[in-house]
């Protein structure tokens, strides 16, 4: 493969507040080729991207075209020069007709709109492409997976000879997935460069020609698809050096069952199948953690578990009481607590001072209340002695929180759900974000709660974190728990391609659905 | 290397911005209008001058300034209600006409009912004309989502428009000469009054409810319900507060105060039921509040504010001047406060444009 390379980017550097998005990346696209980015949340795969699409400005590094260098300063240069990128989040006008979203992006600004024309093309990326779209239909009448084409088109009715696909797939059933394999490769076919964003490993063996592995922001490989092994994907997307019982504390006694979930099915924000058929058992004085790629199902789980989303089906029991479809106010007298993965929005509020976030759930108790009034003094003793005992680190007990950082602020939200001794706490993602000293005060903070007897349902998305902390580590995929082990028996690798979709331990398959 | 200026959004917005806003917001207000008086060949100095002394510089001045304070006062306070929780009730003038009409339907019925009767009966059905007024539209937000803005304005036409339709129908005095007018309300339906002045017992009311207000959205569990869900309603519904129970709560509340802002002007000052009732105290109310950011006490004085502003444009009608300057006023002073709100929100800050 002698040929100059379509797009060559050249040790891009790209640093956010805080942390190294992007850390000398080199990335070659070839026109003719499908190329796969594969890489776990946060390890650069969406910044990189993003660059190449003239929607931020690398700190360092160049971008060629054709081999002539280029300085996008907007979205709008790097369409110009043929890369156009189709986002997670569609980018249409909802009222508008398919044609009307299209011409939207004309390209010569003509002042008048030719509507004939615009069909035409319509029609022509049809034949050439497999891209149905019915240019009368108004956009908000479109399954995703048509949104989706008019994206594509619109992209290539711009002339993009570069083609970025932000995680195609996330949104689409498995026959709309079969479909667009098809239309990408006929894409290729016809001289475009088609880079796609996954991290689902069954895809990038199906329709990917070569693939970039990214890894904490640099890249752990780049190979032939043909030439390489799931296993040795998998291992160059997560392969890290597993601190092994290294600072593991010996878990207490476990103690008897405190919840247990049978057949759980929910849906997700938009309306598909979120959980399907969950089941899950935790004990007292146990560390459950949920391993998986963000987006199969742990933000629906931890909704249902507190009542903030709907069970469709299936029962909940928790404590030997059935609590499906009880409300979040009534779950939280129970004893089950929740950190979420939106500390500041949801967990805390950003504009509340730190008592005022204190009292957040525990304002109609008494002895932060007297009668309809509430004592804000008690609150705030309360919230001093919190504030101490934790080491959280704050201006002062009246200022807003919103400018607390990271680890204190999340110090702040476990401190407050510890000081109501939880029965039950899911905890989302705890140390995302957060510097190595915050993260293991938090860890210390959980492995202390589970020693006095509390059950704990641990999402993270940082197998280390799991390793560490874990007693059991069930795995993700699809809205289903697909692996469960004892922490002894963990195989990092069957974990990541569980987390892959790619296979199921013998056991699940015996009792599983056969799916 | 090229210097630009950069907007920066400021992490904690300073508690003296929260005063100094609305001041300079006011002061900025007062020169724009000054700009149009001197474009119509007066002197703004003279104009502003005639407007306070009318306003404030004379016995009879002030009374009326109080007298147009009053449902200012409790109009905004109705509303500051809705506004802590972020729901936008722009509805206070329906709201107002809906109480004046309830609170007329008692001595208009039973003109014989004595005064300890009447009175509070006329406070009660005001209210309650207000509140379910205010009731409907969160009804509609809370079950599908209908934004309030949008139905607590149409339905302030619709308010509006049935208090006509009384005056000129069904209810008119049949003795009133085919005015659209109802029959003069008997003495007992009138709320007393302070010395010879039209300053009735409203004031008190109000000055009672501003505190009320104040323990209840500073101080007491419910408010802190209104102030988190205000702030995030995903912390709120996580806290395991219930959203939809307090939308109608609020808005009852805030419809309530407002429809008895109503029942107070025509048993204090109108003494009958008539069309025009308000010049616009719903509307002017909203910039009140907004004014005041919310707090109770702050609406008192700025409503005595916009009372004066509203007795100082009758004035210098009698300079040839139109009274729309004071609702040119009044309109100049909502933008800059909404303008100067981005400027506690944010800052400017210069920056260096790194070139690559």
């Amino acid at each position: 493969m002698m040929k100059q390379p379509l797009v060559q980017m050249r040790g891009i550097v790209k640093k956010f507040p805080g942390v190294v998005a992007n850390d000398h990346v080199d990335l070659d696209l070839f026109a003719g080729e499908i190329h796969a980015l594969l890489g776990e949340n946060g390890s650069g795969k969406s910044t990189i991207m993003s660059i190449l699409a003239g929607l931020y400005k690398p700190d360092a590094g160049e971008i060629l075209v054709d081999g002539a260098p280029a300085d996008f300063g907007s979205p709008r240069d790097a369409i110009d020069a043929g890369i156009g990128m189709v986002h997670q989040h569609f980018k249409l006008v909802e009222p508008f007709t398919v044609a009307q979203n299209i011409q939207l992006s004309e390209r010569d600004g003509a002042f008048l709109l030719s509507d004939a024309a615009i069909r035409q093309e319509i029609k022509a990326f049809e034949t050439r492409f497999g891209l149905a779209v019915d240019p009368d239909a108004p956009v908000w009448q479109l399954s995703v997976g048509e949104k989706q084409r008019v994206e594509i088109v619109r992209m290539l009715y711009r002339g993009s000879r570069v083609l970025i696909l932000d995680e195609p797939t996330a949104v689409l059933t498995p026959q709309e997935t079969a479909e667009l394999f098809v239309n990408m490769k006929k894409m290729a076919a016809a001289g475009c460069a088609v880079v796609f964003i996954t991290h689902k490993m069954n895809e990038v063996q199906e329709v990917a020609d070569r693939v970039t592995v990214l890894r904490g922001g640099k890249v752990s490989g780049t190979m032939l698809c043909r030439d390489v092994h799931a296993q040795e994907l998998v291992w160059l997307m997560v392969g890290r050096e597993i601190v092994l019982n290294a600072e593991r504390c010996a878990s207490g006694q476990c103690g008897g069952e405190i919840l247990s979930m049978k057949n759980v099915s929910a849906l997700n924000d938009s309306g598909r199948p979120g959980l399907s058929d969950l089941a899950l058992s935790l004990r007292a004085g146990q560390i459950f953690g949920i391993a998986g790629v963000a987006g199969n199902g742990q933000k629906e789980l931890a909704e249902v578990l507190t009542g903030l989303r709907r069970t469709e089906t299936g029962s909940i029991q928790f404590l030997g009481e059935n609590v499906t479809g009880m409300s979040p106010s009534e779950l939280i007298a129970r004893g089950i607590s929740y950190v979420p993965e939106d500390r500041l929005g949801m967990g805390l509020v950003p504009s509340l001072d730190a008592v005022e976030n204190m009292l957040l759930k525990s304002y109609t108790h008494p002895e932060y209340s007297h009668g309809w009034l509430i004592n804000r003094k008690a609150a705030e003793a309360k919230t001093a002695a919190v504030v101490q005992q934790y080491n959280v680190k704050l201006a002062g007990l009246s200022q807003p929180v919103r400018s607390m950082s990271g680890g204190n602020l999340q110090k702040l939200l476990l401190a407050r759900e510890i000081s109501e001794h939880p029965k039950l706490i899911i905890v989302v993602y705890p140390a995302r974000g957060l510097d190595v000293g915050a993260t293991e005060s938090i860890h210390k903070l959980l492995m202390e709660l589970r020693d006095q007897g509390a059950a704990i349902l641990l999402v993270s998305e940082d197998l280390d974190e799991l390793m560490k902390l874990s007693d059991r580590v069930g795995v993700m995929f699809g809205g289903q728990i697909v692996g469960n082990f004892p922490i002894e028996e963990v195989d990092l690798e069957e974990v990541g391609l569980l987390m892959m979709g790619l296979f199921r331990p013998k056991e699940e398959r015996i009792h599983g659905d056969g799916r | 290397m090229a210097m630009a200026v950069k907007l920066e959004k400021r992490l904690n917005p300073s508690a003296a911005m929260n005063v100094i806003v609305p001041l300079v917001s006011v002061l900025a207000a007062f020169v724009v209008g000054a700009i149009f008086l001197t474009l119509t060949d007066r002197d703004p100095l003279e104009v502003y001058t005639a407007m306070f002394k009318g306003a404030l510089g004379s016995q009879y001045g002030l009374a009326e300034t109080v007298v147009k304070a009053i449902p200012l006062m409790l109009c905004a306070l109705g509303i500051s209600a809705a506004f802590r929780m972020q729901l936008w009730n722009i509805g206070a003038e329906g709201q107002f006409y809906m109480g004046a009409f309830a609170a007329s339907y008692l001595p208009l019925t039973y003109p014989q009912l004595p005064i300890w009767l009447m009175l509070p009966g006329m406070a009660l059905l005001g209210c309650f004309g207000g509140g379910l007024w205010g009731l409907a539209p969160a009804m509609l937000r809370a079950r599908w989502k209908v934004n309030e803005i949008i139905t607590t304005l149409m339905f302030n036409y619709v308010a509006i428009l049935w208090v006509d339709f009384l005056v000129y129908g069904p209810w008119k005095d049949p003795k009133g000469f085919n005015f659209p007018l109802t029959a003069k309300f008997p003495a007992s339906a009138a709320l007393p009054t302070f010395g010879d002045s039209r300053i009735h017992v409203g004031l008190i009311i109000a000055v009672v409810l501003a505190a009320v207000f104040w323990v209840v959205f500073e101080k007491s569990r419910w408010g802190f319900e209104i102030k988190v869900i205000g702030a995030s309603e995903q912390a709120a519904r996580y806290a395991g507060m219930n959203i939809r129970r307090n939308i109608y709560w609020v808005m009852l509340l805030s419809g309530a105060v407002c429809g008895l802002a109503g029942m107070a002007e025509v048993s204090g000052i109108v003494g009958r039921l008539q069309p025009n009732l308000s010049p616009g105290y719903g509307y002017t109310a909203i910039i009140v509040a907004w004014l005041s950011k919310l707090h109770p006490a702050a609406i008192l004085l700025v409503s005595i504010l916009f009372g004066a502003l509203q007795v100082g444009g009758f004035f210098v009608q009698t300079m040839g001047v139109p009274a729309s300057v004071a609702a040119m006023l009044q309109g100049a002073v909502l933008f800059f406060v909404v303008g100067g709100e981005f400027l506690t929100q944010y800052r400017f800050v210069s920056s260096r444009k790194e070139v690559a």
